[in-house]
């Protein structure tokens, strides 16, 4: 699809076709965008028109989420604290883009500081599903999500801490890859969970996935977690299809607690996976039970201290009068955050405070060995390995708000990726009701190849990514 | 005299590195514009990360290694959480478990005046926050404003075992320790802000406190001097000394204290996801064929290769300028004469100025000692040399000694004036004959008049008493 938008933009207009988008998000009551760079976007564009370029997203639109610095356009993680801060600088990503001659279209909506499963933690209030507006599109990363699949934007990126980009691509029905872990380079995503997570797109195809990998993977020095190595391309081979592919199907990824609806619709990608020429054998992830407590140690202890530096002396929120150090930032900080991301800054402080630190983060870093040696376990028997992304699909905006500790639950088969750093797609597999259902596909470390032929040749022989919400 | 325990971290910026630890910015931001060395890394902004200065790592094994510690197989970095406004992160990138560097030990001149062996915890390295300056002092400012310029320098933090027992073997701990970082040619001592001190002190069988932030040497034997005077006091009082942290100031001398950061110093220490394990031991033989030869090692140097008092020795090898001017010297002056008057004179002479031996040319002082040993110019005229060339009023040595008219007087004007002076002094020789030998001090101080100091006080010494005998 970006592929041919390309294309058809260089016989046809770009800035036209953005003005288009523009007046669509104007009307639209999904809440998917906060700040739109509508100027510097239509300056891209009207650039495009006089000289295309040979970038492989030249006058491509993409819609960026609120957590990814952006040079100029405010960035704010959808938090009070972070209102109008506007970065001096790109994040690695967003350099990529612009090289390759994307327009960035604005910021999308998320979770705040990337804290949840439904984009309703926002300060800016929820983003809306483009499938049902009653229900919530997924988070963190449901902005992006929303504006993909509500024909808002062609693509956009977001970002995966515990399934921020599988959720709302599963709930929304479209793609979403969370990298291997050091593939895309960090910098300028601003900091939830800094050992889990990785900026990844979300798109209606696997090729536009494929093609957006292309672009933002690759080494960065100014990560140093970030992979060495050749830059890699993603789109030779994506068509090569599945024969003779093992896949693994996780026991522990079934049953209890599955939607009927959503167990269905996988199994039925997978037997599609088989009839194509794979194979499925059944695995065993052991101790995927314990993956959900050692993520929210792990995630909120990282995110008590990324989240510190946010105390209003040089950017953000400074409302009210200056007194000592100690009120001054007290208040600020009590003024800025929202009760979700206030929880896990205390839970996380809490678990790494003297007396606690072992018995919480130690344990969950020896959990998140293990969780990670299963996959490598897993990996040696089978290519990869096939699942719900979600155990259920989109749920009713309000409906969970107050109940946490079911919101955490919704993460059960997306948070082990994070922990094993090991790559995983969601791609679209059906319906419960109007509602999307998600296929999870993971591979081992630097297996996005794998992946994304799996996921290709999935949807080469399915339909369920070509089905539109109402609202387009 | 009741015991008193001394323990240091002294906080030492890697100032002769040309990058921050973490970021590209210039170390070189002394007497710049504030805030003006900065980048979204030192200053924390959202979404920047951290990248290793492999550089200040490699200096601080030097620093290690010099400090004869043990160099860790690999290393990593921690957060150190704690809100601070010079802080922008909200934590400071540190160490904690397995640093650099652990059990070392160095040798200093105790107040007894033995050497004593003074070990070391550990070494490791950091960021340094950035600078507050207060408008007032710390505990009565209206306002206090940041400059970040200072955030991100790298920092390698010494910690001493408790292991020092007065202040001014803290001061000899720190004068060791800046000779060897400046022999390593990674710090720059002249720098403001360059060390920093807390130290830690108790009387044995008591609580200690903790003195925070003391910049200079002098700052810190005043404030450990004070604490002791304090805690003394207390105890005479039947108070017990409470732990706490405490801040010197430096107006008036005194320490007060300050409110702690943290209410109980949690500091929520966890490993920097953000950057990668350090294996260090594979750097370690690299680095340790790179050390040069350290203060200790050249003052045995110098007293078997040039025969030096050992204190002559020790003085020369105190700052490595030092050593290096003195063997220039040596190279083509007499080395004896040389170190008597590099160390005695000139030292002196520098300091009374505040100046550093760099404001003094070796060529200069290779003349003078030469002049000295062909007996050209008397020791009077070699202080009015130095002290010439030292206030600019001169910068040939030659033509000081015409100017000033020091050229040692000529032999026969010299006899002249010695057997004029006998003549005129029959007293003095009357007296001199009937057994007083001081008679001839005010003979020797005719000559001298005679020729204006010109000659040579010894020498005219053993003419008159030779003239004396002779008539």
């Amino acid at each position: 699809m970006l592929a041919e938008l390309r294309n058809r933009l260089r016989a046809e207009s770009c800035e036209e076709h953005l003005l288009q988008l523009f007046e669509r998000i104007e009307k639209s009551e999904l809440n998917g965008f906060t700040t739109l760079a509508r100027e510097s976007a239509l300056e891209g564009a009207r650039q495009f028109d006089k000289n295309p370029g040979k970038g492989l997203l030249a006058g491509v639109p993409i819609a960026i989420k609120e957590c990814i610095s952006t040079k100029g356009i405010e960035t704010n993680c959808s938090s009070r604290i972070l209102r109008g801060y506007i970065p001096p600088y790109d994040a690695h990503v967003i350099e990529r883009l612009k090289a390759e001659g994307a327009i960035i279209m604005g910021k999308t909506n998320m979770d705040e500081f990337a804290m949840g499963t439904s984009t309703e933690t926002s300060c800016f209030g929820p983003t809306r599903n483009p499938w049902d507006k009653e229900y919530v599109p997924g988070g963190s990363s449901g902005g992006s999500a929303a504006v993909v699949a509500g024909g808002e934007a062609p693509c956009a990126l977001g970002s995966d801490t515990g399934g921020s980009v599988r959720c709302p691509a599963s709930f929304c029905g479209i793609v979403g890859l969370k990298p291997t872990y050091g593939l895309v380079s960090r910098y300028g995503l601003v900091a939830y969970a800094n050992s889990l997570e990785q900026i990844g797109p979300l798109t209606h195809t696997v090729e536009d996935t494929a093609l957006l990998m292309d672009v933002i993977s690759g080494h960065d020095r100014r990560d140093s977690t970030s992979a060495e190595g050749e830059r890699h391309s993603y789109l030779p081979g994506l068509h090569d299809g599945v024969a003779g592919l093992k896949i693994g199907i996780p026991r522990e990824y079934f049953g209890e607690g599955v939607n009927k609806d959503v167990e269905k619709a996988v199994w039925d990608g997978i037997h599609t996976l088989d009839a194509l020429g794979a194979t499925w054998q059944e695995v065993s992830l052991p101790h995927t039970r314990y993956a959900l407590a050692a993520y929210y140690v792990i995630a909120m202890s990282e995110a008590s201290s990324n989240l510190a530096r946010f105390d209003g002396l040089r950017y953000g929120l400074r409302e009210g009068e200056d007194k000592d150090w100690h009120t001054t930032f007290s208040a600020i900080r009590a003024q800025g955050f929202g009760p979700e991301v206030k929880r896990r800054i205390i839970l996380g402080t809490y678990a790494l405070s003297a007396g606690y630190y072992g018995r919480y983060y130690l344990k969950a870093l020896k959990v998140r060995t293990l969780i990670k040696e299963d996959f490598l376990r897993a990996f040696k028997d089978v290519d990869i390995l096939a699942s719900p992304t979600m155990p259920i699909p989109a749920f009713k905006i309000g409906e969970r708000i107050n109940d946490p500790l079911s919101l955490y639950m919704a993460d059960v088969f997306t948070v082990p990726i994070n922990l094993a750093g090991v790559p995983a797609i969601s791609v679209p597999c059906g319906f419960s009701g109007r509602l999307p259902i998600g296929l999870q596909l993971m591979g081992p470390h630097f297996g996005e190849s794998k992946v994304l032929r799996a996921s290709a040749a999935f949807e080469t022989a399915t339909a369920f990514h070509e089905a539109k919400p109402e609202v387009i | 005299m009741e015991d008193v325990i001394i323990g240091l971290e002294v906080h030492v910026q890697l100032n002769r590195l040309k990058s921050k630890m973490f970021c590209g910015c210039s170390t070189a931001y002394h007497n710049s514009p504030p805030n003006s060395h900065t980048c979204p890394v030192c200053l924390g902004l959202p979404g920047s990360l951290p990248v290793i200065n492999k550089k200040a790592v490699e200096y601080g094994i030097k620093v290690g290694l010099a400090l004869n510690c043990k160099i860790e197989e690999e290393t990593f970095f921690y957060r150190k959480n704690y809100y601070y406004p010079d802080l922008p992160k909200g934590f400071q990138i540190s160490q904690y478990d397995y640093p650099l560097a652990t059990n070392g030990h160095i040798m200093i001149l105790g107040d007894d005046g033995a050497e004593r062996n003074i070990r070391i915890n550990r070494a490791h390295m950091e960021e340094d926050p950035g600078r507050l300056v207060h408008a007032g002092t710390i505990d009565k400012a209206k306002y206090t404003m940041v400059d970040y310029n200072r955030c991100g320098m790298p920092l390698l933090e010494v910690v001493t075992e408790p292991d020092l027992t007065s202040p001014k073997e803290a001061r000899a701990f720190l004068d060791k320790l800046k000779s060897i970082l400046e022999y390593l040619d990674v710090f720059d001592g002249s720098l403001e802000g360059s060390m920093r001190v807390d130290a830690n002190i108790s009387l044995k069988g008591g609580d200690r406190s903790e003195v925070k932030n003391i910049s200079g040497f002098k700052g810190v034997e005043k404030a450990l001097s004070y604490e002791i005077t304090r805690q003394k006091n207390l105890k005479r009082r039947n108070i017990k000394v409470v732990q706490e942290t405490r801040h010197f100031d430096e107006i008036r001398n005194v320490t007060v204290s300050i409110r702690s950061k943290v209410g109980a110093h949690d500091y929520r220490y966890f490993p920097e996801a953000d950057l990668a394990v350090l294996r260090i031991a594979s750097w370690v033989p690299a680095i340790k064929s790179t050390l040069p030869e350290l203060p200790d090692a050249k003052r045995e140097r110098f007293v078997a290769q040039y025969s030096l008092a050992d204190d002559h020795a020790k003085s020369l090898t105190s700052e490595i300028k030092l050593a290096n001017f003195y063997e220039t010297v040596a190279k083509t002056a007499s080395p004896k004469l040389a170190a008597v008057w590099i160390a005695d004179v000139l030292k002196g002479e520098l300091n009374y100025r505040d100046l550093s031996i760099e404001s003094f040319r070796a060529e200069h002082m290779t003349e003078i000692v030469q002049m000295l040993d062909n007996s050209q110019i008397t020791e009077d005229g070699a202080v009015q040399i130095i002290r010439a060339l030292l206030d600019k009023k001169g910068d040939s040595t030659s033509k000081i000694v015409t100017a000033l008219g020091l050229g040692k007087a000529e032999d026969d004007a010299v006899q002249k004036a010695v057997q004029e002076a006998v003549a005129e002094s029959a007293a003095a020789v009357a007296d001199y004959r009937a057994g007083s030998e001081r008679a001839l001090n005010f003979i020797v101080g005719m000559v001298m008049k005679k020729t204006r100091g010109k000659a040579d006080a010894g020498e005219v010494h053993r003419l008159v008493k030779a003239e004396v005998e002779r008539v």
